[in-house]
């Protein structure tokens, strides 16, 4: 699973940091979503797709590779 | 796990969809039907008084979906149709165009549509901003517009007020309240928030709530305070709040009351379930009814609805959260801000438009607000905010 993430649609929610904090973060200055793990460990993959589905700005897109 | 032979989803935006893709995420590979009324594929709205209205954005990007995610979600997606009536017994929808539409199990996501002012159908230059529709023959307005009047004084008008001006527009804000959102942030933010307006070249007319438009035949030349002025424009914009769109539920026997009134699992019947803006559930922890209109509630009402359907038997008690984006300004607010609660400011600071802010009541917090600090603002959510959460 890959992840992608537009940064100018995200929102700041957070959601995504509250769904899978070992996966994304939130940068300091303007709370725009850092991605800690690009390609995730599978223990990891559902709660990346929920991640990306409760994500208010629709800003996270997985692809499976 | 139980698994209900088909579930058919009435509304097709932010809930719909969400329900619709955490069903499938959680295992469920039986029927599923998406009906929407709008022609479009499911879209966000948040953007619609933001970056659509700038013209920032196409259209196109305020999609929730590609149609590739779209397909693999393996739905049936009903565009252009609405939801006529509801059969509870017999768990049916029957829609606009006839179809007769049967499922084990039924998801109510039908969202609120704009209240509007006495006199406004059929007058020319007035808008409200619900749909992508709405936002793109405003905006299509706006670029020859002189003077826009916005009625009301809550996040719509405001996020509109600051977006028109960045077009170059004269901007009027009207409402009832002493500043912007004065009623849901308290005086700290909203004294801040009428100071950023005013610095930014919006003229605000509060305190003096709207009683009606006027017009020259059928076009719409601004509208009259209780005070008995009259304020000029060549384009309004209504933005008065909205109510569910529960009409069509009126004869199906549900309980309907500001929304369609739900237990805490979101259940408004057998096999019957709402979710989303047009949702007013039992919070167990709050120990009342509520409905909130917001974004993230649309996806994790659904996702609570998802789960209950397929038998999680959890009651639905989040942490309530909105965001919104004025000028520079982009706020957090998590749990619900009472205008009378007790504000502290607990890092950056107001004078550098930087910070957030602790509030409570009776010596227990109640939410938190974060101006241009939306990491920071998480984390005392995190810390402070322990009743409900959702996870
Ligand atoms: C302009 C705007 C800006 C916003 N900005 C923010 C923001 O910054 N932050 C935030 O947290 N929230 C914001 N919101 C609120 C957020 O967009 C809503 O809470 C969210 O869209 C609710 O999702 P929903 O699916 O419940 O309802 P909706 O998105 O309203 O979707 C309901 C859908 O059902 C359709 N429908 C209605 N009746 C029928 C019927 N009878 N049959 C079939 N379909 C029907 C509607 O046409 C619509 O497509 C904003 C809303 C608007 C309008
Ligand atoms: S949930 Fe979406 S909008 Fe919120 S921080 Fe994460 S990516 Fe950004």
């Amino acid at each position: 699973m890959k992840i992608t993430v537009d940064e100018d649609k995200c929102c700041g929610a957070g959601s995504c940091v509250l769904a899978a904090p070992d996966v994304f973060d939130q940068r300091d200055e303007d709370g725009v979503v850092m991605l800690l793990e690009a390609e995730p460990a599978e223990h990891l993959r559902t709660a990346v797709r929920e991640a990306a589905d409760v994500c208010p700005a629709a800003a996270i897109s997985l692809s499976e590779a | 796990m139980s698994t209900p032979a088909g579930v058919l989803v009435a509304g097709a935006s932010a809930a719909g969809l969400a329900t619709a893709e955490a069903l499938r995420r959680k295992g469920y590979t039986g029927e599923l039907t998406l009906l929407g009324d709008e022609p479009h594929v499911p879209y966000d709205r948040p953007p619609l008084s933001k970056q659509v209205l700038a013209g920032a954005w196409q259209p196109e990007r305020a999609h929730l979906r590609t149609r590739e995610v779209l397909d693999a979600l393996d739905a049936e997606l009903l565009l252009g149709d609405a939801a006529a009536s509801l059969d509870v017994e017999n768990r049916t929808v029957h829609t606009e165009s006839g179809r007769a539409l049967a499922a084990d199990t039924i998801v109510l996501a039908t969202g609120v549509r704009p209240r509007t002012l006495p006199g406004q159908d059929g007058l020319r230059g007035v808008h409200v901003l619900r749909s992508l529709d709405d936002a793109l023959a405003l905006r299509a307005e706006l670029l020859s517009t002189r003077r826009l009047l916005i009625v009301g004084d809550g996040v719509l008008g405001a996020e509109i007020a600051a977006t028109a001006r960045g077009l170059g527009v004269e901007v009027v804000l009207a409402g009832p309240q002493a500043a912007p959102l004065a009623a849901q942030l308290g005086p700290l933010a909203s004294d801040l928030l009428a100071e950023l307006h005013n610095e930014n070249g919006v003229k605000l007319r509060l305190g003096a709530g709207v009683d009606g438009l006027t017009a020259d035949g059928d076009r719409v030349t601004g509208a009259r305070l209780s005070t008995g002025e009259v304020l000029e424009a060549d384009l309004v914009v209504v933005a008065l709040g909205a109510v569910p769109c529960t009409d069509w539920l009126e004869d199906s026997g549900l309980v309907l009351g500001n929304g369609v009134v739900c237990d805490s699992r979101c259940r408004a019947a057998d096999g019957i379930y709402a979710a989303g803006d047009v949702a007013r559930w039992h919070h167990e922890h709050l120990g009342s009814l509520l409905r909130l209109e917001n974004r993230t509630n649309a996806t994790e009402q659904a996702l609570a609805v998802a789960a209950n359907i397929l038998g999680a038997d959890q009651p639905y008690t989040p942490i309530p959260y909105f965001w919104t984006d004025q000028f520079d300004a982009k706020l957090q607010i998590h749990g619900v801000l009472a205008a009378d609660a007790e504000v502290t400011v607990v890092e950056g600071d107001p004078a550098a438009r930087r910070f957030v802010a602790r509030y409570e009541r009776h010596g227990k917090a109640v939410g938190v607000l974060g101006w241009n600090m939306p990491k920071q603002a998480r984390l005392h959510r995190q810390q402070h905010l322990t009743t409900g959460g959702s996870r």
